[in-house]
């Protein structure tokens, strides 16, 4: 087996017919914290959701524990989602449950422990993510800081192999933000997970993250350790690493020329 | 001239093809539902938890309706019967009128304005706070999680709520009927119960709410697991399933209805 425990593969994929992905490698080695970082849009999510297979790849393949995530049946597919925890970006906690049964909800779905093993369990992740004493709360009464995690207590429940995170730092104030950088990277090590944080906060990430790939129109167009990124001549990373407005990443979304449009829609 | 009347002949055409799309795609999520009804109905609690949201809250709007409707008809009976001098039969009318068409049929059309939408919304919601994709990656099933369970909740409940539908329904007849109009009380009951077949009526009636209550529940499901994950999308899903249970309702109650009359 080898050590890197979700392999991407010349993947590519696209909903209708153009392509968001056209050929994407990555590794992503057992035990480390990486990062994939590119714009809004870029496909980022939809990339997690191959490596979850919940969508299946138009070209090249997802391997998960050395499994061919598309060629799975139902219960392959069901053995190799046991592996994995996915933090979802607005949190996607049951909104008619509590925060308690929230966490405890895999728990119950995939064991048949009794009743005072799930508390303990829940207990222990809820306290990991400092929320113990919100259990009664229901899962609507949440600031979104604390949906987020009590959605990653939620997530590692069954203590998987594989965590991902959708943009975990959203729409967060500094203090949470900080306060989820360093669950993240405690969790990963605790329960000696790997995880794969999508994000496009450039400083959160590089100040913990073991590995760095950009995704930029469908491909990899850069990888490597937060160091070595941060000195970067490529102009992509350049530009996304000190937040430039405009560069290789264009600053308008594709458009007729802007005169003849203003032309345009004089005449009319 | 000619392009307009090919866009419109285009429009209407994609409509029939979506509308065909569609109607193939539910009877595919019907399939699925059953499939996946064996692993729902091991944990029954959901079921039951269900059958108090579907059909326990859709009981005081349906007995309040089912004591209008049984008294209009009393009402609407008399005046016609004793013109022929029979309205003592009035308790058959009102027994046979509901049992056999607006006991399942106005249960059904309240059940999918009361219970059904709210089914479509908070699947919809579900699906689009993505909370239905959260469950996938935790290796849970949302067809067998939240579907079945709501799926035999419906099910269960209608034929229920048709039958407290009849009797309300005819109390409400026998409170016009007797106290009020004076129709004598020991007529209103024996020409009933001599009338009214097992069979024929109140079996013929079940089947139907039964059916009804396959129709509505899988047509308020499948809207709500196929809405697009915005708010405008879910209040759109909302709308059809109303006017899709309604449209179901009536044709098939036109449809048993010939069947159980010829035979
Ligand atoms: N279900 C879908 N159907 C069609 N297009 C989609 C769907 N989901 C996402 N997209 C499109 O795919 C692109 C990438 O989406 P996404 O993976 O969510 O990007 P990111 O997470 O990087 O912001 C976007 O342009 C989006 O409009
Ligand atoms: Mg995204």
């Amino acid at each position: 087996m080898s050590d890197n425990i979700v392999e991407i593969d010349n993947l590519s994929f696209g909903y209708k017919t153009r392509l968001l992905h056209k050929g994407i490698n990555m590794q992503f080695p057992r035990g480390k914290v990486v990062a994939i970082m590119g714009g809004s849009g870029s496909g980022k999510t939809t990339l997690l959701r191959l490596i979850g297979g919940q969508l299946k790849p138009s070209g090249g393949e997802v391997r998960v524990a050395g499994q061919v995530v598309h060629k799975q049946d139902r219960k392959g597919l069901q053995k190799l989602r046991r592996k994995m925890g996915m933090l979802f970006q607005q949190g996607a906690l049951f909104t008619d449950l509590s925060v308690y049964e929230n966490v405890a909800f895999p728990i119950r779905e995939h064991t048949d422990l009794p009743e005072s093993m799930i508390r303990d369990l829940v207990m222990m992740k809820l306290n990991a993510v400092g929320l113990r004493g919100a259990r009664d709360l229901k899962a609507t009464e949440l600031s979104g800081g604390m949906a987020r995690r009590v959605a990653l207590a939620r997530a590692v429940a069954l203590d998987p192999a594989i965590i991902m995170y959708d943009e975990p730092f959203a729409g967060l104030d500094p203090i949470s933000m900080a306060v989820i950088c360093n669950l993240i990277r405690k969790l990963n090590d605790a329960l000696g997970a790997t995880s794969i944080i999508v994000t496009h906060d450039v400083q959160e990430v590089f100040a913990f993250a073991d590995y760095v790939y950009f995704v930029a129109d469908g491909v990899v167009a850069a990888e490597g350790a937060p160091e070595d990124l941060r000195k970067s001549e490529l102009p992509f990373v350049h530009q996304f690493v000190h937040g430039e407005v405009d560069g290789p990443v264009p600053f308008h979304y594709r458009a007729p020329d802007y005169r003849q449009d203003i032309l345009r829609s004089a005449n009319v | 001239m000619f392009s307009a009347v090919a866009s419109v002949l285009s429009g209407i055409g994609h409509r029939v093809i979506d509308s065909l799309w569609r109607f193939g795609a539910s009877i595919r999520f019907f399939f699925y539902v059953l499939i996946y009804s064996g692993e729902s109905f091991r944990r029954l609690h959901l079921t039951i938890r269900e059958i108090y949201f579907t059909g326990v809250l859709s009981l005081i709007i349906i007995l309040v309706s089912a004591f209008f409707v049984g008294m209009v008809l009393a009402l609407q009976g008399y005046n016609t019967l004793q013109r022929y001098g029979s309205s003592e039969a009035i308790g058959v009318l009102v027994a046979l009128s509901l049992v056999r068409e607006l006991g399942p049929v106005v249960t059904a059309l309240l059940f999918a304005g009361r219970a059904g939408t709210a089914i479509t919304a908070e699947i919809g919601l579900m699906r689009a706070t993505e909370q239905l994709s959260a469950m996938e990656m935790m290796a849970v099933s949302p067809v067998a999680r939240v579907v079945a369970p709501r799926f035999w909740a419906g099910v269960f409940s209608m034929p229920l709520l048709a039958a407290l539908f009849s009797m309300v329904g005819v109390l409400g007849g026998y409170l016009v009927a007797v106290p009020l109009i004076g129709v004598d009380a020991g007529a209103f009951w024996s020409q009933m119960q001599a009338s009214v077949d097992f069979r024929e009526d109140i079996v013929n009636g079940v089947i139907k709410s039964v059916v009804f209550g396959v129709a509505c529940t899988m047509i308020a499901l499948f809207e709500g697991f196929d809405a697009p994950p915005t708010a405008e999308g879910v209040s759109r899903a909302t709308t059809r399933t109303v006017v899709n249970s309604s449209l179901a309702v009536l044709g098939l109650d036109f449809v048993m209805t010939s069947f159980m009359i010829v035979a």
